[in-house]
């Protein structure tokens, strides 16, 4: 057994994004001596790209907001397969998590009588994203980061878990992690009485994608590894708005708030093309003429919503409907159009950062001329199935909150959404794992051998065999993800991904890296392709599951819903290292909460 | 395709520039040219990078002697035939290849003070025009690149100074809560001799590198010099303190 450390913590929360310092301080401030684990350094996590807001019903723009609206939305923008107590308790909290960041030093922009202004997007009925022009991630990862420092917590920074490690007993409860250090590379046992996976989304296994290097889905693999139960999987939001060019930016975000603030979409001819993809769903809240869409930005009351903001899945299908028919950019997008329907202050003080991103990267003046877009693989919906209450996972001693949790976007998550999530359930999972660790007599016994096995397999990349390139291995992994398991899916095309990704995981085997353990991004790469290969064979069973099309997960050969698979969640979980996939019946809501859909 | 002649920082302390052409595509970024070179001639070459989109600050280098973000700096800011040379953040200590060890910022962002705000008013929200927090908005805008901290001739030449010296990046932290409407700080505490606001010389170079564009000096550094100034030497508050013998500035 190579040299490692041992450290000791009642929770070990693994990630430090906006729900995993969330959930440390929560944790922290229930008296459980907690550590923070995180890949890069901290502040740098995936949050501070968030751009648009967190949704939360304030109701200080429009006071006829409330919880139940906020509920109502989320459940029919994930196209009722959320967990609903989730959507329940999220919508329920979020206001009071706004207000808490509001009291740790976030400065939300106003409205004129100084309370905290509100911002339109996708699939809300009313403006109801707390904003801080379009640097909200920042805002909220800055202020969670700096609240966390004075909190007693230690952080371990630019440090990677390569497993779970268990107590080697019959329920199969987790007792800690292993870990390297990205600067030396020496190893790092955690012992732990509970662990938070915070770990964040996974887009990183698609080429065209929003997510930074760290988006490799390490935690959906670890909680498989781990044996635990895996939810929705097959629905991957491709967010409709990416840059499209130049090639070396493609995919970068570009906020929905561009279009929450009076931005359109159009294709090559000029047309305003989304008014031709209102779904029925959405019929009856959308408006059918551009004069009605474009009165309702200052009139709720008498103008129904510009279908510009129905939910991202029904505008990410749109836009490539559009670019297949011949109708898109010159460089395989469509339009993007604020420069022609805003003055040049309003957009700048609006959309600094879009501004900024685009004059700087693209030469484009957003103020001036349209931006070109196309969707982006940008979120998982699904992930880790755990308890609403708690943030449990079915592993004894695991936790998970934020992207990698699955079951409260269902199908397709609502735009600003995501903070709110972050922040609800990361104080929900630390105060869930301080719990169980109190429940705890001692540390958890770490099973040797399964320690030993981690270890082993994370120096295997330098004495394997192969000559297998991890960055090579990598690039066709996703695009072979992007082809085959993308925003269209066919059986005939997912039969072909589960083939390659045969193909992949022996060559995964052969991956052979140079140098020493250092700092060695080719080895970080390599142990990286492990958790991608698990995440790809998870949304592809899943998507071939799945004989339906609905939210973040479209069909060709299934184009419609199917009434079956409406009222069911794929449920996979891995056993002796097969991962077997089974239907599970939808939690069902009280008469009282299913009266908001009546009117429907 | 065009082609980079890149100089390239590899090793540590002991370590060389080595030099590498690349060929790359139109609309690249510096960044992208070291990925080429990571996935074809120098797979184990360290960098730190995550977004890729200038919002997390993570990939700060001195690219041809400047700071810089190597994720906003586009290859067609250089001559077709020049040489770009890279090299890692002065400031701190190399680890290895582009990668420095910034812990000490980290140690310096525990030390700072805590934002306090007051009580809310009775309904439970806060209220703030914003037009008074749009300056502090600025300070917010900060993506923690630590180029500010590289460039800053305080500590860049000076490593004896780091102790005694926050830097601007966290000066511009304390003028953010010093000067939040909400927070109920004594000012003393924000302007005290540890941060070392003293030390700056006010030659603006932070402010020349910020990626984000927050005039450092001129609306963090200044004001915070002025505060100190209005703490330590106004006559009324030092006659107070012999009178009372309030030597911590204190206003309350």
């Amino acid at each position: 057994m190579p040299d490692y450390e041992t450290h000791e913590y009642d929770v070990l929360v693994i990630g430090a994004g906006g729900a995993g310092l969330r959930a440390a301080i929560e944790a922290s401030a229930e008296g459980a001596r907690t550590a923070l684990v995180c890949k890069s350094l901290l502040g740098k996590a995936h949050t501070v790209m968030a751009e648009g807001g967190i949704a939360a019903a304030l109701g200080n723009v429009y006071e006829q907001d409330n919880w139940q609206v906020h509920f109502r939305d989320t459940m029919r923008g994930g196209k009722m397969l959320n967990h609903w107590r989730m959507a329940q308790i999220h919508a329920q909290e979020a206001p009071d998590r706004v207000r808490e960041l509001e009291r740790w030093g976030a400065l939300f922009d106003r409205t004129a009588d100084g309370r905290i202004l509100q911002r339109d997007f996708g699939g809300h009925r009313f403006a109801r994203l707390a904003h801080v022009g379009d640097r909200t991630g920042l805002e909220m990862i800055r202020t969670l980061q700096q609240h966390a420092v004075h909190r007693g917590i230690d952080v371990f920074m630019e440090c990677t878990v390569t497993r779970l490690l268990k107590d080697g007993g019959e329920s199969g409860a987790v007792s800690g992690a292993f870990a390297y250090w990205r600067e030396s590379g020496r190893f790092v046992v955690f012992r732990a009485k509970a662990v938070v996976l915070a770990t964040g989304g996974l887009c990183k296994v698609y080429s065209i994608n929003s997510n930074s290097w760290e988006g490799t889905g390490d935690g959906h693999a670890l909680a498989t590894w781990a044996g635990a139960d895996m939810i929705d999987m097959e629905f991957v939001q491709f967010h409709p708005t990416g840059m499209v060019w130049p090639l070396s930016v493609r995919g970068i975000l570009v906020t929905e708030g561009v279009r929450g603030d009076g931005g359109t979409l159009k294709n090559a001819g000029g047309e305003r093309f989304m008014f031709r993809y209102i779904p029925p769903m959405f019929a009856a809240e959308t408006a059918d003429t551009e004069a009605e869409a474009d009165r309702w930005y200052n009139d709720r009351i008498n103008a129904r919503r510009t279908p510009d903001l129905l939910p991202r899945d029904e505008v990410a299908r749109a836009i490539n409907a559009e670019v297949k028919a011949g109708r898109g950019s010159p460089h395989g997008g469509v339009f993007l159009d604020i420069a022609s329907r805003r003055d040049a202050a309003y957009i700048q003080r609006r959309l600094p950062s879009m501004y900024h991103q685009f004059r700087e990267l693209a030469d484009v003046d957003i103020t001036q001329v349209a931006m070109e877009v196309g969707p982006t693989a940008h979120y998982a919906m699904g992930g880790v199935r755990v308890d609403p209450e708690t943030g449990a996972a079915t592993v004894p001693g695991l936790f998970a909150a934020g992207e990698v949790a699955g079951g409260m976007h269902g199908s397709n998550r609502l735009g600003g959404n995501s903070l709110s999530d972050l922040v609800v359930f990361g104080r929900r999972a630390g105060f869930g794992a301080a719990e169980h660790a109190r429940g705890l007599g001692g540390l958890p016994h770490v099973d040797g051998e399964s320690l030993e096995l981690a270890a082993t397999e994370a120096l295997a990349p330098f004495e394997a065999g192969g000559n297998e390139n991890p960055y090579t291995i990598h690039r066709e992994l996703q695009e072979a993800m992007q082809a085959l398991v993308g925003i269209i899916r066919t059986e005939g095309e997912l039969a072909q991904a589960r083939e390659q990704l045969g193909t992949f995981r022996e060559r995964v085997q052969r991956v052979r890296v140079e140098g020493t353990r250092q700092y060695n991004p080719g080895w970080h790469l390599a142990l990286d392709l492990r958790a991608l290969l698990t995440v790809a064979e998870l949304i592809t069973q899943g998507a071939q599951a799945r004989k339906e099309s609905r939210g973040g997960h479209t069909r060709d050969d299934f184009p419609g819903p199917d009434a079956h698979f409406g009222t069911v969640n794929l449920v996979q979980r891995q056993r002796d290292g097969v991962l077997a996939l089974r239907e599970e019946p939808l939690p069902q809501m009280s008469d009282e909460l299913r009266r908001l859909f009546e009117e429907d | 395709m065009p082609q980079a002649h890149l100089r390239v920082w590899r090793g540590g302390d002991d370590g060389e520039y080595r030099e590498y052409d690349v060929e790359y595509s139109e609309g690249m970024v510096v960044l992208d040219v070291l990925h080429l070179l990571q996935a074809t001639a120098a797979p184990d070459m360290a960098v730190r990078w995550n977004c890729k989109a200038g919002k997390c600050g993570s990939c700060s280098a001195e690219v041809n002697g400047k700071p810089r973000l190597m994720c906003m700096t586009r290859m067609q800011l250089f001559d077709p035939y020049e040489t770009i040379a890279i090299a890692p953040l002065k400031t701190f200590p190399l680890i290895r290849d582009l990668v420095t060890d910034v812990s000490h910022n980290y140690a310096v962002a525990n030390g700072m003070p805590e934002f306090a705000p007051g009580p809310p008013a009775p309904d439970g929200d806060y209220r703030m025009q914003q037009i008074d927090i749009d300056r502090m908005q600025e300070f917010h805008k900060c993506i923690e690149c630590f180029l500010c901290q590289d460039v800053c001739h305080v500590i860049r030449d000076h490593s004896d100074n780091l102790p005694n010296f926050a830097g601007p990046r966290f000066f511009v932290q304390l003028a953010q809560v010093s000067m939040h409407p909400l927070d109920e700080h004594a000012k003393g505490d924000t302007v005290s001799a540890g941060f070392g606001l003293d030390y700056c010389n006010i030659t603006k170079c932070c402010t020349d590198v910020c990626p984000e564009g927050i005039h450092i000096t001129d609306n963090a550094i200044i004001p915070l010099k002025e505060r100190a100034i209005d703490e330590r030497f106004d006559p009324i508050r030092a006659l107070g303190r012999r009178l009372f013998g309030r030597g911590d500035g204190r206003s309350h």
